[in-house]
């Protein structure tokens, strides 16, 4: 009998060690979001679901995705936005505007981090193209619960000067590798932007966001949602769709 | 001698109709030097305000600042150098550092520029003394106009968040409490603006020494010279805006000298057809007891300068009064004029020149001279038999 404690002891330390060792480092748990997030190529249809002061609009798109430096997209609804396109070569991004406008303009600079479309969206935002393994040290600090989901929570911190979040925190789904919630920090440590993963949904062997929730958390807006309607994956995407020609077509 | 003798009978015994029109071209008088001088007063009161409040004596511009172009002050900022420097430590220059930024007043976003200031400058005359006085060490001491206090709803005492990017691109976010509204009439150090210390501003942009304008002293005898990252705006170029609009309202002031002009010159003009029509036979006995076609008109041509000079002395006689008190006084403007984009003081004072009183009297008696002469001319064609008879066509 008074070796029970001891066992006990034995087996608490035991499974604590082993409990820790299964705990995943940052830097996998980045790569493991990345391997779901990054799509090789694929044609995506999309919504985005802008809720205004004045009001709520939505945009309908088609995407042509290639790895993380290539996408053209293209608008074809409501009827005021239709023809619309967007072509992103790397961190560079084109708008084209159709008739009467019948231009390309090229959006760089300051001029990325301007809103898509009035979104809590910037161009920055959607063509930051860094992986973040590249851009933040990361650390799981713990776990927590999100929409009844287990979750690594993991922290972000820069090791470069020149990005825009200088700390961001995530709420990693411990089975299926998406971030559920993350929230993006000012250098003051002021959280002002966030996302929430609402539904997701399987795609070949991978996980991937169906509608995400984006706040500007500094403004009293509803925020944007992000809706993946469908994914074509491995799709024949010919290499003349990212190019400056293909926006006028 | 007997025509201006005769001219001068002619006028005194006019009565009534000679005071109409001394009345008439008197107002004309007094009211152009009144319009012109509230013009001439308002360009020299808002030339001196945009000096004294935020262009000084000329100003430092780092090269790629473009006022116009919010996007411009992501890069329009550097180290300050060393000859600035110089004069900024004595008291001749001061620096600001421009930035955009983002404020949530009620929760609503709203672009704004940011402007760091040294509270201790002496070169430009806004309060920022109060931005030094501020307790609260949790948030950036504000300072805004009336127009920025009336598009944000914001009041001193007031916090609002404010975001922004410091110069590396890394978003930063804090408070800013507004300390002071300030009741300035000068839109460019008002509208869209908060002004804050410029240490404050240096911190939240990480950008330490750097400056983007560099304002001096006015009428400081020795600016030093620009560089190729640091140029000099001189007068011309910082007011040029300001007379440009200047020169747009002035038109508004020569259409006012105009009508006012036409107006008096109409009623001089009609007395003057009226009264060669009614005076017919005399002009035909003038002319048959041997005065010549042109004496007749150098006479009434003369008795419409004898209106003029008596139009003059009846306006400097009730109008100088007038005219002094209202540029001792001024002339309070509208409410409504605070949203002008054009500088302007709610009390305007008129400023009247001796230049202007001589070019208005010499303008409207060359007038007068001239609308007398029109009628009277047509009187050289007449034959003194069809005057006697009272034929004139």
């Amino acid at each position: 009998m008074k070796k029970a404690p001891a066992i006990i002891i034995f087996f608490i330390i035991t499974y604590t060690i082993i409990g820790f060792a299964q705990v995943p480092s940052g830097l996998d748990v980045l790569m493991k979001i990345d391997k779901n997030l990054v799509l090789d190529k694929a044609i995506s249809y999309t919504t985005i679901i802008i809720h205004g002061r004045t009001g709520t609009r939505s945009i309908k798109s088609k995407n042509w995705i290639e790895g993380k430096d290539k996408a053209f997209v293209e608008y074809t609804d409501p009827p005021r936005e239709k023809g619309k396109k967007m072509l992103r070569l790397g961190n560079q991004v084109w708008n084209y505007y159709p008739e009467p406008t019948d231009r390309i303009i090229t959006i760089s600079g300051h001029l990325l981090r301007q809103s898509v479309m009035g979104s809590d969206l910037s161009y920055e935002d959607i063509t930051e193209n860094r992986k973040l393994t590249d851009m933040y040290d990361a650390k799981v600090t713990g776990s927590e619960m999100i929409n009844n989901r287990n979750c690594y929570v993991v922290e972000l911190s820069s090791k470069l000067d020149d990005i825009a979040y200088h700390s961001r925190k995530l709420w990693v789904d411990k089975e299926r590798w998406l971030p559920l919630k993350e929230i993006r920090y000012a250098k003051s440590g002021r959280p002002i932007k966030q996302s929430e993963l609402l539904e997701v949904f399987s795609l070949e062997n991978r996980w991937y966001p169906k509608r995400i929730l984006y706040h500007d958390l500094m403004q009293n807006g509803n925020g944007t949602e992000y809706i993946v309607e469908s994914v074509e994956l491995h799709a024949a995407i010919a290499e003349s769709q990212f190019t400056k020609a293909a926006l006028k077509k | 001698m007997l025509v201006l003798k005769l001219a001068f009978r002619n006028i005194t015994h006019a009565g009534l109709r000679t005071w109409l029109n001394v009345i008439v071209l008197s107002f004309a008088f007094v009211l152009i030097v009144l319009t012109e001088g509230l013009y001439d007063g308002m360009s020299e009161q808002v030339k001196d305000a945009e000096i004294d409040s935020s262009v000084g004596g000329g100003q430092f511009w780092q090269k790629d600042y473009d006022p116009n172009d919010p996007f411009s002050f992501e890069t329009a900022h550097s180290e300050i150098p060393v000859d600035l420097k110089k004069e900024i430590e004595r008291d001749n220059a001061s620096a600001v550092l421009i930035a955009s930024a983002s404020i949530f007043p009620r929760n609503l976003i709203q672009s704004v520029t940011l402007k760091g200031i040294d509270p201790d400058q002496k070169i430009v005359n806004l309060p920022v003394t109060v931005l030094k006085e501020e307790q609260d060490t949790n948030a950036i001491p504000g300072l805004i106009g009336f127009r920025m206090a009336k598009s944000t709803g914001l009041q001193a005492g007031d916090y609002v968040s404010a975001r922004w990017r410091n110069i590396k691109g890394t978003f930063d976010a804090g408070d800013i409490k507004i300390v002071k509204v300030i009741n300035i009439n000068i839109p460019s150090v008002d509208k869209g603006q908060i002004w804050i210390p410029l240490e404050s501003l240096r911190t939240m942009m990480q950008a330490p020494g750097q400056a983007t304008v560099i304002t001096f002293k006015k009428n400081l005898s020795r600016i030093p010279s620009g560089s190729r990252e640091w140029i000099f705006k001189d007068h011309n170029y910082l007011l040029k805006d300001l007379n440009e609009n200047i020169s747009r309202k002035r038109l508004y002031s020569n259409f006012m000298f105009s009508l006012l002009l036409g107006i008096a010159l109409l009623a001089v003009f009609d007395t003057q057809v009226l009264s060669i029509f009614r005076r017919r036979k005399e002009i035909g006995t003038l002319m048959a007891l041997g005065m010549t076609k042109w004496s007749v008109i150098i006479l009434f041509t003369l008795e419409g300068c004898l209106l003029g000079i008596l139009a003059f002395i009846t306006g400097f006689m009730y109008g100088y009064p007038i005219l002094a008190y209202l540029a001792k006084e001024g002339i309070v403007l509208p409410r409504m004029i605070e949203q002008s984009q054009f500088a302007i003081l709610l009390v305007l004072y008129p400023k009247y020149g001796l230049k202007l009183y001589i070019v208005t009297a010499l303008i409207l008696f060359i007038s007068v001279i001239i609308v007398s002469f029109l009628p009277a001319h047509r009187i050289a064609k007449l034959k003194p038999t069809d005057a006697l008879k009272g034929k004139l066509s």
